[in-house]
């Protein structure tokens, strides 16, 4: 293709096909949503954290006990998004959300599909929608969508 | 590292270990107009270089001499011959890479100029390229001519006596 003086124009794409190792606990975390389960973990003071991490955040001392949390939750606070970009999870109006699934003490950041602002409120219940071909990736867990 | 314990429900599935994570980057590339001259040669069958006030040729020209700073101001029809100043045999497969390995990448300074071009080298076993080669262009069928350096397939050895290269990389304007 030109532009309006003739000088030539091209797409070029760039692209490096890195993949990266999960360790144990994102691993089971991400095996968790390939089989429609949530995981959180326990810290030093029981609390649950989502997503689980390795290390206790107050301490470093290294976390285990992987627990099943959710399927549904309450947002703790969102922020809604007019117009999506490109590669934002939906491509129509969505909330991004601090969703804290049950039995979890933190939430997470999640996109939650409400169709309209109007339909979003803090405290509001959400459950998860799950992607229909699931291979072991964040992306696994499309969206939440309220919970009535 | 802490003995991870799973909840019954995940006890015996598979375990996820890695991810992928592409990086992609679209970019729109212009030309500019010199290269742009270039390119729409190359859609003619032509290799057009551009000669600066002071006498040197370079192709694909970027529209200045980059030791003057001035304007090149004379487009030259460049042969389609030149001898092969520098190379490299990629032996290693990579992602997107579309050949078949081991092949060879040159440096071709065509007759004329004073700045190669970096093609392939093919119709000459691997072990057989050398600096001062002479080598030839094989270009596509007219009709899949396009403003891309596409248009010539590779380089080819044209049975020349073998060129003098007083330095490998010989014509490169650093």
């Amino acid at each position: 293709m030109t532009d309006d003086s003739g000088v030539l124009r091209a797409p070029l794409v760039i692209e490096y096909p890195f993949s990266r190792t999960t360790g144990p606990v994102i691993g089971a975390f991400l095996t968790g949503l390939r089989e429609q389960i949530l995981l959180g973990i326990k810290d030093g003071t029981g609390r649950v954290i989502v997503p689980p991490t390795e290390y206790d955040s107050g301490t470093g001392e290294e976390l285990g006990e992987l627990v099943q949390v959710g399927p549904s939750g309450v947002v703790d606070t969102w922020a809604w998004v007019r117009h999506p970009m490109p590669k934002h999870p939906l491509q129509v109006p969505f909330a991004w959300a601090l969703v804290r699934p049950d039995g979890a003490d933190v939430g997470f950041l999640q996109p939650v599909d409400a169709g309209s602002i109007d339909a979003m409120t803090t405290g509001m219940r959400v459950k998860p929608r799950w992607a229909a071909e699931r291979e072991g990736s964040i992306h696994d867990l499309e969206c939440w969508e309220p919970d009535r | 590292m802490a003995d991870i314990t799973l909840p019954a429900a995940l006890q015996g599935v598979e375990l996820v270990r890695s991810v992928r994570t592409p990086a992609r980057l679209e970019y729109t590339y212009t030309a500019g107009v010199a290269t742009t001259r270039f390119l729409n040669g190359l859609a003619e069958g032509k290799i057009l270089g551009e000669r600066a006030p002071g006498g040197k040729v370079y192709v694909p020209s970027r529209g200045a001499d980059p030791q003057l700073g001035v304007p090149t101001t004379e487009s030259v029809d460049l042969p389609h011959v030149g001898t092969l100043v520098s190379f490299c045999v990629v032996n290693v497969a990579f992602y997107g890479q579309g050949m078949e390995i081991p092949y060879t990448s040159g440096l071709i300074l065509l007759d004329g100029s004073d700045l190669p071009l970096m093609h392939l080298i093919q119709e000459c076993p691997v072990e057989d390229v050398h600096i001062g080669l002479r080598v030839e262009a094989v270009w596509v069928d007219e009709a899949d001519l396009g403003p891309t350096l596409e248009s010539i397939r590779y380089f080819r050895p044209n049975g020349e006596p073998d060129g003098v290269v007083t330095q490998p990389g010989a014509g490169v304007t650093w």
